[in-house]
């Protein structure tokens, strides 16, 4: 029952980084239609920067954790979004009206210029960071001897997701901007016609996600204490499937399935195997395109012809 | 657009690659003697960047502005051209499969060039493979790559477990892949487009982590070797009298087997090329183009979309097995490390690059991409990075392929009267 608990902790941590990116595959979809191929390399520099932002404060002599956390999660943040943007710009804009198959293999393409970019601006080994956050709490200690344990990085990657998540429900169902996006994602002609500018609002949905998936990576960051520039192709196709598993287009639903996926492979690795993780991440990918096309959340989807 | 327009614009360009490289390419991290990080400034790399994007937009825009509104390709190629290069297209097919049968003529003591001409026939097969089911029947597939490796580890398994010739084992091979493909086909029936492909690479990637994690079968990361190398129908080409040297009276040399893969490759990838092209005249091959077009269409018209995908899954990967299949034999040695989805994005460019559905332009396509890798041999950490630059360009200058087209297989002879009056009117 304890190591229950504690693989129950360890899922759902997994889960809100995968949530996290999950969020901008889905907002992409429900907007422009499309899978943004390089969301999970987005996510990848967003580690990246976040990893070099905190070398350079460590180096200079910042000592407050807090403080840097704080400096880490913004640049990453604005950098990795200026990095969504000029994805957007130069590989798919110029396609929107193109063949259906041309946006994604851009996006292939995309995918792995930013790999190899990495690779060639960062070099091609891993990068470990010493623990930022240390210490945590015992929760429980069984009778032999297994303790259930919550670190606290932990607790930062659950606290900064829940306020993230807050924040960006908020934005979309409050704002000005959220209201552009949810009419761009009905009837992108119709809200041209009553004055929203779709190619900002598409801008803005894809720095939107990139953001998110710079938060992400930074979590990644600290609570795996290590980046490489491999590392956004496995984490974004599992938050592809988490968005596709909660139903694509709904935000609370791409959260949902994000948790959904961090679970099943903690339990999968601690209960089965370690090595086929990712099999069983996939399977589910395609078991639930079969029986549940629309996701958890989603809405079905209706062709007219 | 005048000349302040344009500076500012590049100078927006630069500010933004500024900001998109100042940490990534202005610091370099690596872990340090001691295993901590540590990092050191490269702020000239960074200027020289940000200054090329400058220069960069200016070249674009200005070549813009050279081009015209009516931009795209029709200014830099004129239509006498066009026709003169249609004129020799018919040409051209027959005298590069003249020219592809005398290579191992004219190459006969160049060892590198047979070798890369495999490689070519190699992705010239795999693309036309790969065609059926991306150019014909218009299914998005990005884990074709797993065919090769079922095809391959087929072979690899059969010909060391059971002592199988390979002769016996090609067979086996494309049916084991087709089989494969049927397996794969049966639950993406429904999906389309974008889920389609992302399910197909979910596919691919599901194969290499069982081969690569299941050790006492596949021998895991450490693949398999001692594969036997091609016999011609029996007679093996080896040294010792019964070798096919010794037989024939001439004396041995190591390129005859060589010269044997090159014929082998060759006529697999004609063979694959004949049925695709008899098949394009079927019923069936008809049926996949329909239902590329347009599958509701399709359905309204009473063909059944469950036998026109699965055979198109079928038939791409028996063909993708067969390739697999004659990868396992030339090399000798197979890991799962051949088989990542970096090669089935390969694949999927030839065919894009080669214009969908053309089978000419797949195999020009094949010949101009790994002859453009080998070119880039040299810089082997900036050729991916060149490659997807390659793929986003393309998709943005000619989304349809550049040497090749899809021209419809049956269309109408002679155009009816009744429609001419709407594209007067300009409804057309």
């Amino acid at each position: 029952m304890d190591y229950f608990a504690q693989q129950l902790i360890n899922g759902l941590v997994l889960g809100s980084i995968y949530g996290l990116i999950a969020i901008g595959y889905t907002m992409v979809y429900g907007i422009v239609g499309m899978i943004n191929f390089a969301h999970g390399d987005i996510f990848m520099i967003g580690g990246f920067i976040a990893l070099i932002s905190f070398l350079i404060l460590v180096s200079i002599g910042l000592t407050a954790v807090p403080v840097i956390l704080l400096i880490v999660l913004l640049v990453s943040m604005a950098i990795t979004a200026l990095y969504g943007w000029t994805v957007e710009r130069i590989a798919y804009r110029p396609l929107r009206h193109s063949f259906r198959l041309a946006p994604m293999l851009s996006a292939i393409g995309m995918s792995f210029v930013l790999t190899n970019y990495s690779q060639v601006a960062q070099g091609a080994r891993v990068k470990p960071v010493p623990p930022i956050i240390t210490g945590g709490h015992t929760l429980h200690e069984g009778a032999e001897g297994f303790v259930v344990q919550l670190s606290n990085v932990q607790i930062v990657v659950v606290i900064t997701t829940i306020v993230l998540l807050l924040l960006f429900t908020w934005l979309v169902s409050r704002t000005r901007l959220g209201r552009d996006m949810r009419a761009c994602e009905q009837d992108q002609t119709m809200a041209a016609l009553l004055g929203v500018d779709v190619d900002r609002t598409i801008s803005m949905t894809f720095v939107i996600g990139a953001a998110l998936a710079a938060v992400a990576g930074m979590m990644y960051l600290l609570y795996y204490g290590l980046v490489d520039f491999f590392m956004g192709f496995v984490a974004g196709i599992k938050a592809f499937t988490a968005a596709v598993l909660g139903g694509i287009g709904s935000l609370p639903g791409a959260m949902l399935g994000g948790l959904a996926i961090g679970l099943i492979e903690t339990f999968w690795s601690a209960y089965f195997s370690v090595e086929y993780k990712d099999v069983a991440a996939f399977s589910i990918l395609i078991v639930v395109l079969i029986f549940l096309p629309t996701g958890l959340l989603g809405r079905p989807e209706i062709e007219k012809v | 657009m005048g000349a302040a327009a344009i500076l500012k614009k590049a100078f927006l360009s630069a500010l933004v690659a500024l900001g998109l490289f100042s940490l990534m390419v202005g610091i370099r991290t690596e872990a340090g003697p001691t295993g901590q990080l540590i990092y050191w400034t490269r702020f000239n790399e960074l200027a020289g960047l940000v200054a090329a994007v400058f220069v960069g937009s200016i070249a674009v825009e200005l070549f813009r502005r050279w081009l015209g509104p009516r931009g795209g390709t029709a200014v830099l190629i004129p239509p006498v051209v066009g026709r003169g290069m249609a004129l020799a297209g018919q040409f051209l097919a027959p005298a590069l499969l003249i020219f592809t049968l005398l290579v191992p003529v004219i190459f006969y003591n160049q060892r590198y060039i047979l070798d890369l001409a495999i490689l070519v026939l190699t992705y010239v097969m795999l693309g036309w493979g790969l065609n059926v089911v991306v150019g014909l029947a218009g299914l998005l597939d990005l884990g074709y790559v797993a065919f090769y490796a079922v095809g391959a580890y087929s072979y690899g398994l059969l010909s060391t477990t059971f002592d199988l010739s390979f002769w016996v084992c090609l067979p086996l091979a494309g049916i084991l892949a087709a089989f494969w493909g049927v397996l794969l086909g049966f639950p993406v029936l429904r999906l389309r487009g974008d889920y389609l492909a992302i399910v197909t690479l979910a596919f691919g990637e599901i194969i290499r982590l069982v081969i690569l994690n299941w050790q006492s079968l596949t021998g895991g990361p450490n693949g398999i070797s001692g594969i036997p190398r091609p016999s011609l129908f029996g007679i093996p080409l080896t040294p010792g009298p019964d070798g096919l040297a010794a037989k024939l009276g001439i004396p041995f040399s190591p390129t005859h087997r060589i010269v044997l893969l090159f014929y082998l490759i060759l006529a697999l990838a004609l063979l694959t090329n004949w049925v695709t092209i008899r098949l394009r005249r079927l019923p069936i091959g008809r049926a996949w183009e329909a239902l590329r077009e347009d599958e509701v269409a399709c359905r309204a018209l009473g063909i059944n979309t469950t036998t026109t995908k699965l055979t198109a899954f079928a038939t791409g990967a028996m063909f993708g097995g067969f390739a697999g299949a004659f990868f396992a034999t030339r090399q000798g040695f197979i890991s799962p490390e051949s088989f990542t989805f970096q090669e089935s994005a390969l694949v999927l460019a030839i065919v894009v690059l080669g214009g969908m559905g053309s089978q000419l332009g797949v195999a020009l396509a094949a010949l101009a991409m790994i002859g453009g890798f080998e070119l880039f041999r040299g810089l082997e950490t900036y050729r991916m990075l060149v490659f997807g630059l390659a793929m986003v360009l393309l998709m943005i200058w000619r989304p349809r392929g550049i040497i090749g087209h899809r021209a419809p297989t049956v269309y109408l002879q002679k155009s009816e009267a009744i429609s001419s009056d709407l594209v007067q009117e300009g409804h057309g």
